[in-house]
């Protein structure tokens, strides 16, 4: 099995919308049940966007209790590349499996709107087959995605290259009108020190088909798919497993450099 | 009001004396003497107060439709396409594929008038179980809204509070919020509108209905405990609104959408593995509705065990655990031996799941509490023998008025044009908060989860969504709501007609077919025969269009009482329709897609009236159009009237340009007129339009050609301009007439000239762009944002409210056209 999982929290709104994306992209995925412990098999795991236990106390505050984020950050620990998005981001941050915190949107409102962001670094699963600087057009829906890191874990970030994505305009700059809920740093994204672990404000799963307005969204999970199956976590093959991202990762961005550029390369 | 003159004859027991009734509590609850007279006839005896309860919520207007019933069977209901009518929870619809649509729309005006907030929210919790008991899977929300002036800070608060409870609620329970409007006329000041659309999907043959036919099966209340809160909610919505309406707050129930999703998905995996036997929501008076309801619809009755009912808290009563209107609860019937089953699959989501009643075959309505029956009455005294009403109906004085005035009432156009430049007068209009962006407000929805949204909202007339369950993979619905109170005000009849043709229309021009349509009728206190007048127009009305359009009305919802001490609002029927297209692929938006595209007008060039009788043109094009609202000095004249047969015309002969692939980008003349419309179509595509206003030759002012309002026009953008003549001649045979109106242009600038190529007006996008992008209480809003402001300085973040320029960011309104 080769499956890529998506964890089901009560609350969760975009594990269906996941699941469906993945299905466009020709991958193979299943829903994990938030009490499950057991994520053997699963090349990849995504923590979808929604309102996981109804975001009570805070975002993502109470779903990192929930039995499965033990398995996760396990997982997490041997490799497993793991991907939040929105409340899953939120989730990472509050389980400590990413640094950082996302605060209420400084307009104090929830924002349903598009965006363009950037990419950082090309050493996580799913930004594996980008060219750094390149730009995607993904939308944002939530309410508490403004980034937050004491000034010296922001330096740390950008010092290791954890700075996944940024907020920019559509040429690529970051500028204050182009960062919609006051991000430091214009912060969308964010991995862990090892690149395996990357949450996100954007929804890539929202972008995936030309009839839903984008199809950037494509090249992320198409990414995190690819590399996923290439990696062997430490109940396949006995360990090894944090290395093989990387590597995976300079064989595809061979790809991606010698095709056309952008998310098109799937389609 | 005497016994005999009510009941002649009938065995009624005096109301005037007995002890036992001296202090008339049929009043309290909002029932007259003769209808508490006609209870005591029917049992033969006086109720008990659970049982003078069970009445009084059965018999309100919310649920007994006394006033309307009759009225409503006006309403053409039936075709192929439906599956299910009105009287159940939901309109269903079959669209094809094997897929079929529900769909309704409901008012929650009274509880967003006292608190927004929750008022709203629940409003929209509400909706989604009447979908959810259909066994659709919910995927869109709609909301229609009206407030008072934007200058009032009390309609700011509401306005700002139902926004968010829509939000809150919405986005947390997972289904999109996809489209809608939002007026602003100071009809609405004490008393807002608030109704919502909820659409669901699911497969034709899983079609699950709220009656409960077989003897024994077990009624299992799924979702939250029960409480003391919204009781009486329905006897609430049935009164007009004063200052005891504060103190009614506790008659507002409180949401928690969390907790809606998870019954959602409880409720949708017993249906799927075929588990229920039935499915009703239990909304407006609770427990009681729901299980009369499911009773009556089945010809059974129906035992109910209180003490099996989970409440929130100890030492409730019968009465208040019959009458609660705690949110998140459905009523799931199922066979006995699968009770299990039910109970297990609620357990995995979380949700409790008690059978509380069970099935008879007496015909009784049995509620038992610690081993007592405490209340014992006929399911169809509650359901069936609910008083209806024919109301006295006569025409509104103030009619007299607003009819009878010659072209010299409307001097105030000359006027205009001596003091503001037609630029001026645009960019006024689209400043003014019924015409500007509502992007303050679905900015706060989440209009994309699902992923099934291909039109936005702000992107279209309509919202489209995707079916991407159909077979065929190319299917996808429309929706939209449209109404308009000025226009029903000044002619119901006409108004009600034009409030279906253009949400039809809205439908037609993203490219799909409308097929039928929902309602929710918001009017003042139906004893006021000159309000029930507008009432049974606007049902005419609204009944001809939907006939000649072949859009049967599959339910609604009625709102009377909508009033406060300053008077009863304008009459406000809101139509929902619903559309289907077979080739989503081919459907668009508003926006032009490129440079010298060339634009068309199709329909009703010209207002009524014109060339020979000036006077009616000059009044019914303005009367109660967004310029009469913004510049004129009164609300009056009678506005223009639907010719419905070319209306049909229209829409079929656009549709059929989009079955050809022609179509680039299409949007309905509607408020502030052709000037408005263009400048929308410019903004969303972000490019120039230059165009020729169809005066006439001149012999048509132009003011009347840019802002003037007649329904039935649609313009449409081609992709070349060596379609034009194929495109008219296709048209023409189809008896519809079109016009070259000009074509959009690289130059940023929105150029009209008149007929005689003169300059009219000439605007660059900014402005437009600014003037458009106008948040109708910027200064509330930014305060609210301050303190974020602030803090986002220091963080050296920035603050938008509102105001972001994604390349999305069309800036054109919620759906409005």
């Amino acid at each position: 099995m080769n499956a890529i999982g998506v964890v089901v929290f009560p609350g969760s709104n975009c594990d269906q919308d996941c699941l469906w994306a993945l299905s466009v992209l020709g991958a193979e995925a299943v829903p994990v049940w938030h009490e499950s412990t057991d994520l053997s098999g699963l090349v990849a795991l995504i923590l979808p966007g929604g309102f996981s236990y109804g975001d009570y106390l805070r975002a993502g505050a109470i779903a990192r209790f929930s039995p499965v984020m033990q398995a996760v950050a396990r997982q997490a620990e041997a490799g497993l590349p793991v991907l939040g998005i929105c409340n899953g981001f939120q989730i990472l941050c509050e389980a400590g499996l990413l640094p950082g915190a996302l605060l209420p949107n400084v307009s104090g409102r929830f924002q349903c709107e598009p965006v363009h962001v950037r990419v950082e670094t090309a050493r996580t699963p799913v930004t594996a087959t980008c060219e750094p600087g390149t730009v995607l057009q993904l939308p944002i829906a939530h309410a508490q995605g403004r980034y937050f890191a004491p000034d010296a874990a922001l330096a740390d970030l950008e010092a290791r290259e954890q700075v996944v994505f940024r907020y920019v305009n559509a040429a690529g700059e970051p500028t204050p009108e182009s960062n919609p809920n006051g991000s430091l740093h214009a912060i969308a994204g964010v991995c862990n020190r090892e690149g395996n672990v990357i949450g996100m404000m954007p929804h890539p799963e929202r972008a995936v088909h030309p009839q839903l307005g984008s199809t950037d969204g494509r090249l992320l999970l198409a990414a995190l798919q690819k590399v996923g199956v290439s990696w062997r976590g430490p109940g396949t093959d006995g360990g090894g497993g944090q290395r093989a991202p990387a590597a995976a990762s300079v064989e595809l961005n061979a790809q991606a450099a010698a095709g056309s550029g952008g998310g098109r390369q799937w389609q | 009001m005497t016994n005999e003159g009510v009941c002649p004859g009938a065995r009624v027991h005096s109301v005037s004396k007995g002890t036992e009734m001296s202090d008339h509590p049929w009043r309290q609850h909002g029932m007259s003497d003769a209808e508490y007279e006609r209870i005591v006839e029917l049992l033969g005896r006086h109720p008990n107060p659970l049982e003078l309860g069970l009445f009084a919520v059965l018999w309100s207007e919310h649920c007994g439709y006394k006033h309307s019933r009759r009225a409503l069977r006006r309403f053409p209901t039936r075709g192929p396409q439906v599956l299910v009518g009105p009287g159940e929870n939901a309109g269903v619809v079959d669209v094809g594929g094997g897929l079929a649509v529900a769909f309704r729309m409901e008012s929650h005006n009274h509880p967003c008038a006292v608190e927004p907030y929750q008022g709203a929210a629940t409003g929209v919790g509400g909706i989604i179980r009447d979908i959810l008991a259909m066994g659709a899977r919910p995927i869109a929300l709609l909301d229609s809204l009206r407030f008072g002036p934007p200058t009032d800070p009390h309609s700011v608060r509401i306005a700002q509070g139902v926004v968010a409870g829509i939000a809150g609620y919405g986005n947390c329970v997972g289904v999109p919020t996809v489209g809608g409007e939002i007026a602003f006329d100071p009809a609405y000041a004490g008393n807002p509108l608030c109704n919502v659309v909820c659409v669901g999907v699911l497969p034709r043959n899983r079609l699950t209905r709220a009656a409960a036919h077989s003897v024994g099966n077990i009624c299992v209340l799924v979702g939250q405990h029960t409480g003391r809160d919204g009781i009486h909610g329905a006897t609430f919505a049935s009164v007009e609104l004063d200052e005891s309406s504060e103190s009614r707050r506790p008659s507002v129930q409180v949401g928690d959408p969390f907790r809606e999703k998870l019954v959602i998905e409880a409720c949708l995996e017993i249906v799927e593995q075929g588990l229920a036997a039935a499915i009703q929501d239990m909304g407006a008076a609770g427990i009681t509705s729901s299980l009369a309801e499911t009773a009556a619809r089945g010809g059974t009755g129906v035992e109910v065990e209180i003490d099996a009912v989970p409440q929130r808290e100890p030492g409730m009563t019968p009465y208040e655990v019959m009458l609660s209107e705690s949110q998140e609860r459905m009523l799931v019937i199922v066979e006995p031996q699968n009770v299990a089953a039910v109970q297990t699959i609620c357990a995995k989501w979380g949700v409790q799941a008690a059978p509380i009643a069970r099935i008879t075959e007496d015909g009784l309505f049995t509620v038992r509490w610690h081993g007592e029956v405490v209340g014992q009455v006929p399911v169809r005294f509650l359901t069936e023998d609910v008083p209806a009403y024919d109301p006295p109906a006569r025409p509104p004085t103030y009619l007299s008025t607003t009819r009878q005035l010659q072209a010299a009432a409307f001097a105030w156009v000359n006027e205009v044009q001596g003091r503001l430049s037609p630029a001026e007068q645009l960019l006024a209009l689209l400043a003014s908060p019924t015409v500007a962006s509502k992007a303050w407000a679905y900015r706060q929805y989440d209009h994309q989860v699902q992923t099934r949204t291909q039109l936005l909202p702000g992107q279209a007339d309509a919202a489209l969504l995707w079916l991407k369950e159909s077979p065929t993979r190319s299917q996808a619905i429309a929706l939209a709501t449209d109404g308009n109170g000025r226009l029903c005000y000044l002619d119901p009849r006409r108004g009600g007609r034009r409030a279906v043709a253009e949400a039809a229309r809205n439908v037609a021009c993203t490219g799909a077919r409308p097929v039928a349509l929902t309602n929710c009728l918001n009017f003042g206190n139906p004893d006021d025969p000159e309000i029930f007048w507008q009432f049974t127009e606007a049902i005419a009305g609204m009944s001809e269009a939907a006939e000649a359009l072949g859009t049967p009305v599959t339910g609604g919802n009625v709102s009377f009482y909508n009033e406060s001490g300053q008077g009863a609002i304008h009459p406000t029927p809101v139509v929902g329709m619903l559309g289907v297209a077979e080739q989503a692929q081919r459907c668009r938006g508003l926006a032009p897609t490129g440079v010298g595209q060339p634009l068309l007008l199709l329909g009703a060039l010209y207002p009524p009236g014109w060339p020979d009788r000036p006077e009616q043109a000059l009044i019914e094009s303005l009367a109660g159009s967004q310029y009469q609202a913004l510049f004129g000095s009164s609300l009056a004249g009678q506005p223009a009237d639907v010719d419905l047969e070319l209306e049909q015309k229209v829409q079929q002969g656009l549709l059929a340009l989009y079955e050809r692939g022609w179509v680039t980008a299409a949007h309905d003349c509607s408020e502030g007129g052709l000037a408005v419309t263009l400048a929308e179509m410019a903004l969303a595509a972000g490019i120039g339009i230059r165009a020729t206003l169809p005066d006439g030759q001149g012999r048509l002012t132009a003011v009347l050609a840019a802002f003037g309002e007649w329904p039935s026009r649609v313009v449409v953008a081609l992709h070349e301009r060596k379609q034009v003549g194929e495109v008219q001649r296709l048209l023409a045979a189809d008896g519809v007439i079109s016009i070259y109106l000009g074509e959009t242009t690289a130059e940023p600038l929105l150029r009209l000239m008149t007929g005689k190529a003169e300059d009219w007006l000439a605007l660059d996008l900014a402005a437009l762009r600014q003037a458009y992008q106008t948040i109708p209480f910027a200064r509330a809003a930014s305060n609210a944002c301050s303190g974020a402001v602030e803090e986002a300085r220091e963080a050296g973040g920035a603050c938008h409210v509102g105001q972001q320029q994604g390349p999305l960011d069309n800036g054109v309104s919620q759906g409005r056209g």
